[in-house]
């Protein structure tokens, strides 16, 4: 059976879900759990018809709550386990992952948002960004990457994997509907010869020995009798975090150095948010761009000396004001003022961006 | 003259929304007239409240002339319980495909099925997740080629098609209907509904009835082959016909429990 599913590098044209599933593949994925839910659907067509080739596993659960948990049971047998899963299922799928938080799990979800609240349309947003950063009945220490092409959609599905088992805790790919479909040009590679290696993964439970006898048995466990039980667990997990946030933090900038105006956005939006700086910088406006890739972490601590200098902050988003809320808090005692140009659950064009700003005169 | 020949509709369809969005060749169509018929039988109409699930069901939001809940995938029935509980006087229809009942649902179903909910329960088994584009369904027979199981259902890996009747009839108290019918009878699929619904109007106990249906959409079917899967490749697996009648004892060791304090 052949187990690597890509050799060196090879030019792709194919769709956002399509470069997942290739992408899981070449991260050696082991096994998929996932229920079906536009407009993630292909990701499992693909990885069925690819998994058996390449000796990796599937299975289809009886709802999102299974899909959640049977994941948390691949991660705990050892295996780089995976799901993906939109909207409703998104929101179904959080017991297990505020679970998997508490455990310092490393669970991998890709997220392909549709419009909500509740079921709502099957197109596309950018609705799930306070669902996957903060939704558990906990406080959010998850990892969330928001790609903005599928050469990146590629790479941090891959990176997911990595992110999860190295730091241990919930990693998420906050994808979209229209990442999900569209089609565009795309590099796919096996991560070795990107001098990417994968991080190894370890069973938590099954090991070998007699339990309680050749070796400690594993009493995992996500309950806690004691106030001052769980306080310790939490705070020792809340640490971890804040001490590894910096290395997880990821963000791009544009055209920055000198910028008035700065426009923030995340996910396909932060293209049409580029491109509109890229217009107004020919109109001799001195825009510039700044784009969270971790949405979890927030990296406000680069953003803010940016923020500090510009004279207006406007941020583009395809929900009401999720992403504009953590550039706010990050941005807390900085009195640049921070303006929203919000569409929920809509596409954004570079057009509508550079009018915003003529007409509310930004710049 | 010519006289122009109007198909017969159920006086509970409305007009307005006709022709339906289902698309040609589909089941639900089929489903829906033997429950209009039903319940204009019946002289229901102004005490019903349907309710349909997200999937192809969903496509039936405006049907009817009735009152109707659209709610999320799998939750129909605890919807419709909800209204019955606070409204015992109106009668409930709780839609679905077999996905959203034996799959995400199933506990909902388990639940109304143990505590003997006063609802009627109608699923479409089609045998794939139509509305998301053709998945493995709970009921997807062995073998059967879906969009995730493309090389066909292994029993093995994945279980065996699930017979919700059967489960149904196997854990319900006393007073509960049970059927399975097929679009291929219509007749026999109305008769099925009907009774089911006067179980719930003279407050005996849950009525669950399946329909085998089509989906050529899904199954890449054309006339012939579509009506040769429900007719002969459905119906050898899923069985045509009453599991449980109200004035029947359960088969198994079901019995009445008399009510207790703590
Ligand atoms: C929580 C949640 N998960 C997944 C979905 C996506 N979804 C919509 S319809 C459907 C399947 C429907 O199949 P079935 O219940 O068999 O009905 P059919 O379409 O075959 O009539 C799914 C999985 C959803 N809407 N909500
Ligand atoms: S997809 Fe299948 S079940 Fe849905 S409306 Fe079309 S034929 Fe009917």
């Amino acid at each position: 059976m052949a187990t690597r599913p890509i050799t060196g590098e090879e030019r792709a044209f194919m769709t956002g879900n399509e470069v997942v599933a290739w992408a899981a593949l070449a991260a050696g994925a082991d096994i998929m759990y996932g229920y079906p839910i536009t407009p993630q659907n292909e990701i499992m067509h693909y990885w069925t018809r690819m998994a058996p080739k390449y000796g990796r596993g599937f299975l289809q659960t009886e709802d999102e709550i299974s899909a959640g948990f049977a994941t948390v049971g691949g991660v705990l047998a050892g295996k780089r386990a995976f799901t993906a899963t939109a909207g409703p299922g998104n929101v179904l799928m959080q017991e297990a992952m505020a679970m998997a938080e508490m455990m310092r799990l490393p669970t991998v979800v890709v997220v392909t948002q549709r419009g909500g609240p509740s079921t709502a349309t099957v197109i596309y947003s950018q609705q799930e960004l306070n669902l996957t950063c903060f939704g558990g009945n906990g406080e959010g220490l998850r990892i969330v990457y928001s790609p903005s092409s599928h050469d990146e959609l590629f790479l941090y599905t891959i990176k997911a994997f990595n992110s999860a088992w190295k730091y241990r805790f919930p990693t998420f790919v906050l994808g979209d509907g229209y990442q999900s479909k569209m089609r565009e040009p795309v590099t796919i590679f096996d991560p070795e010869t990107r001098g990417i290696t994968m991080e190894p993964c370890r069973p938590m439970v099954g090991l070998p020995g007699l339990p309680g006898e050749e070796r400690e048995p594993a009493h995992l466990r996500n309950t806690y009798n004691l106030e001052e039980e769980l306080y310790e667990v939490l705070m020792k997990a809340i640490k971890a975090y804040d001490s590894v946030a910096p290395q997880v933090m990821e963000w791009d900038v544009y055209a920055v150095d000198d910028a008035e105006l700065l426009i923030i956005a995340h996910g396909v939006v932060s293209r049409a948010a580029r491109a509109a700086v890229a217009v107004l910088r020919e109109r001799g406006y001195k825009a510039g761009y700044f784009r969270p890739i971790t949405l979890r972490p927030f990296p406000a601590e680069p953003l803010r000396p940016l923020a500090g200098r510009a004279r207006h902050i406007l941020v583009v988003e395809s929900a009401y004001g999720q992403l504009k809320r953590q550039v706010q808090a990050g941005l807390y005692g900085i009195s640049t003022p921070v303006t929203g140009y919000l569409r929920p659950g809509m596409g954004i064009t570079l057009e509508e961006i550079v009018e915003f700003v003529h007409e509310k005169e930004l710049i | 003259m010519a006289i122009a020949v109007q198909p017969q509709m159920p006086r509970v369809w409305r007009l307005e929304t006709k022709p339906h969005k289902f698309c040609p060749g589909c089941g639900h169509g089929i489903v829906l007239k033997a429950l209009g018929e039903a319940i204009d039988a019946l002289g229901i109409q102004e005490r019903t409240i349907f309710g349909c699930d997200i999937g192809c069901s969903l496509l039936s939001w405006d049907f009817f002339n009735l009152d109707t809940v659209q709610t999320h995938h799998g939750r129909t029935t605890p919807v419709l319980v909800g209204i019955k509980r606070a409204r015992p006087e109106l009668v409930v229809v709780s839609y679905m495909g077999d996905g959203g009942a034996y799959a995400i649902g199933a506990q909902h179903l388990v639940s109304s099925a143990a505590r003997n909910d006063l609802v009627t329960i109608i699923v479409v088994n089609n045998t794939v997740y139509a509305m998301t584009g053709g998945q493995m369904a709970p009921t997807t027979l062995p073998g059967q080629k879906t969009e995730t199981t493309p090389y066909g259902r292994d029993a093995g890996l994945t279980g065996r098609p699930i017979l919700g009747p059967e489960l149904v009839a196997a854990i319900a108290p006393p007073g509960a209907y049970v059927a399975r019918g097929s679009i291929a009878n219509i007749v026999q699929l109305k008769n099925f509904i009907q009774k089911g619904l006067q179980n719930q109007v003279e407050g005996r106990g849950i009525a669950f009835i399946e329909a085998l249906s089509s989906c050529p959409t899904n199954w890449h079917t054309n006339a012939a082959a579509t009506w040769r899967f429900v007719e002969e490749e459905m119906t050898a697996y899923f069985p045509i016909g009453e599991f449980r009648t109200p004035d029947e004892k359960p088969s198994g060791r079901l019995r009445e429990v008399p009510p207790r304090g703590l």
